[in-house]
């Protein structure tokens, strides 16, 4: 009797280890496969933006697509291929949005870490979050139905697309993400470099601008061609408030088109599948892509190269 | 003799304080802006909404007249969706998040898979559209379904995931592993029975909050073909459907300003989805943060 429990006990651990022996090899591989699946979206990524490309140089010439200074995909026989003008509208769209969250961005992220307190920071931070956290068809709504009408009343000339609008509103979406990110780097300069300025009798301002801020400018550039990136991405506010008409031009109150929101219009639009038209939107997905997949780089390598070590 | 000039040294201390305080109050002032925006925005869109947001709202699907316009066909394609992205996303992303926090080898190929997943977060919401269009709507041929936008949307928020989550099991203490692993406990055991319960608040926290980015997320959706205009409900994961932010963009873009108010009424009810799912991530933020 003794022995059959003691058999009971033996085999059940026996049938309990091999189990456990056959999750020890399995589980790694599952979970390695896991792991892969972001490879994976990356490498599709880059494979669907490749292929389809190819296929759309297969029916305009890559040497238009760069020289020709006009977009006109609509124009039925005689279509336009030139992204610059895409190009220039995206781009005139992040430097209106730069020059309102950088400042702004940097004010704020000197206020939180070289002035407020404790306690006026645990309130204005969660105000930022809620901030980073409006989703962007709002923010669109918002800078067509309120800061447009503003600003015409400013300019009366404005039309109700331009590129003046939706810039300044993508500048405020990207302000929370400049503020988190430049005062994390200020807040990690050590506080002993802070003390030693201010024992010399340094303000706090100038130990804000001469101390800290060089000290922890690697990781401010970094925050700066995040938000860059990130404003050469958005979709929805420019496609809601910037217009549908692609030109080159450096006046901010006309309408543009960005190149995000080509792609949406041509989405929206009934394009069938296998025109040229269609297959535009990757070759326009492949320039964007590669524009922000420079900015992401830069940002990871200017916070790796310049890092002060403490 | 006079070394200093006590003159000179009180004018030159009066303007760097002056500019200390001068600046200081520019840098509030900064900050105080993003409130203000914020207060704006939020006291416009509740102003312009609240008129049309009342039970017929949620009853009532699209329509031609602003009155009859109702959210009810986006309100439940956002909760289909959020039935595809939560469990794809959270297995695919705590997966992962234990592979390289628990498993991987500190080689080359663990690297890469880091950074891949650092610049990975950082691809514009709109190239997952487009890779979403080609590869599940297209290729895999799902045609514009709730499958394909749930698909795509979980691979948006997934480096988001894999982040929060690897910084959850990171913190669980090595004495709690160790000792299970005295017990006589295998690797996958402790995982499983160990690491796993110590993670999970901060695990769930961070994808409640990113599940909160892809129901707000509009871009990548227009892309796969949600659609703009819908009168039914999506019966099964195959079915065409619409959420929230598409619905709220096609009430935006239409001219007719009545529409706007219909649009700041659909914002209304995204915004209190958000607020309620922010306040469930804070609340297990803070209930289990004191633990361990």
């Amino acid at each position: 009797m003794q022995s059959s429990v003691r058999q009971m006990i033996k085999d059940k651990k026996e049938k309990n280890q091999s189990r456990a022996k056959f999750m020890e090899k399995l589980v790694p591989g599952l979970l390695l496969l896991c792991a892969i699946i972001s490879v994976l979206t990356t490498l599709g990524i880059v494979f669907t933006l490749i292929v389809e490309t190819i296929t759309f140089f297969n029916h305009v010439s890559i040497i238009e697509f760069f020289t020709n200074k006009d977009w006109y995909p609509f124009f039925g026989d005689n279509p336009d291929y030139g992204i610059w003008p895409l190009i220039s509208g995206t781009l005139m769209i992040t430097g209106i949005a730069m020059l309102v969250a950088i400042p702004l961005g940097l004010a704020a992220a000197i206020y939180l870490s070289e002035y407020a307190s404790d306690s006026v920071r645990r309130i204005i931070k969660p105000i930022l979050e809620v901030l980073a956290g409006i989703p962007t068809i709002v923010y669109g709504f918002f800078a067509l139905t309120f800061v447009t009408p503003v600003l015409q009343n400013i300019i009366p000339s404005l039309p109700i697309f331009n590129a003046l609008s939706p810039g300044i509103v993508v500048g405020i979406m990207i302000i929370p993400m400049v503020a988190s990110l430049s005062e994390d780097a200020m807040s990690s300069v050590p506080n002993a470099i802070r003390e030693g300025a201010l024992g010399l009798g340094a303000t706090r301002f100038e130990v804000a601008v001469k101390v800290v801020l060089p000290a922890a400018l690697s990781g401010i550039i970094a925050s700066f061609v995040l938000a860059i990136s990130r404003a050469i991405g958005e979709t929805m506010i420019v496609t809601v408030a910037g217009g549908a008409t692609p030109k080159l031009t450096l006046d901010v109150t006309e309408s543009i088109q960005t190149m995000t929101s080509y792609i949406v219009q041509v989405s929206l639009g009934d394009a069938g599948y296998g025109t040229t038209i269609y297959y535009s939107i990757y070759a326009v997905g492949m320039t964007l892509f590669l524009f922000t997949l420079i900015m992401n780089l830069i940002a990871q390598y200017i916070s790796r190269r310049f890092r002060e070590e403490y | 003799m006079q070394l200093v000039d006590q003159a000179k040294v009180k004018s030159k201390m009066q303007t760097r304080l002056a500019q200390n305080k001068i600046l200081k109050g520019i840098f509030f002032g900064a900050t105080m802006l993003a409130l203000v925006v914020l207060v704006i925005l939020l006291y416009r869109i509740f102003t312009q909404g609240i008129g049309y947001l009342n039970l017929e709202f949620f009853q009532n699907f699209a329509s031609r007249f602003p009155e009859k316009a109702g959210i009810k066909a986006a309100f439940f394609g956002t909760l289909w969706m959020m039935a595809v992205i939560a469990p794809v996303a959270l297995t695919i992303g705590v997966g992962t998040a234990i592979y390289l926090e628990e498993y991987a080898k500190k080689n080359k190929f663990t690297t890469f898979i880091q950074i891949n997943i650092s610049n990975l977060a950082g691809v514009p919401s709109i190239v997952f559209g487009l890779l979403g269009l080609t590869v599940f709507v297209r290729m895999l041929e799902m045609g514009r379904s709730v499958l394909a936008g749930g698909l795509t949307m979980s691979l948006l928020i997934l480096p988001i995931i894999v982040v929060a989550a690897q910084e959850a099991v990171r913190s669980v203490p090595k004495e709690l592993r160790e000792a299970s692993y005295a017990m006589g406990a295998t690797k996958w055991q402790t995982i499983k029975k160990v690491v796993l319960p110590a993670a999970i608040p901060g695990i769930l926290t961070g994808g409640i909050l990113a599940l909160s980015r892809a129901i707000g997320e509009t871009a990548p959706l227009l892309m796969i073909g949600a659609l703009t205009f819908v009168a039914y409900l999506p019966e099964n994961f195959l079915s065409g459907f619409t959420v929230m932010p598409i619905q709220i963009f096609n009430w935006t873009s239409r001219p007719q300003t009545e529409f706007h108010d219909v649009a700041a009424a659909g914002i209304i009810v995204l915004l209190a989805m958000l607020l309620i799912m922010n306040s469930i991530a804070v609340l297990i933020r803070n209930k289990f943060s004191k633990r361990l």
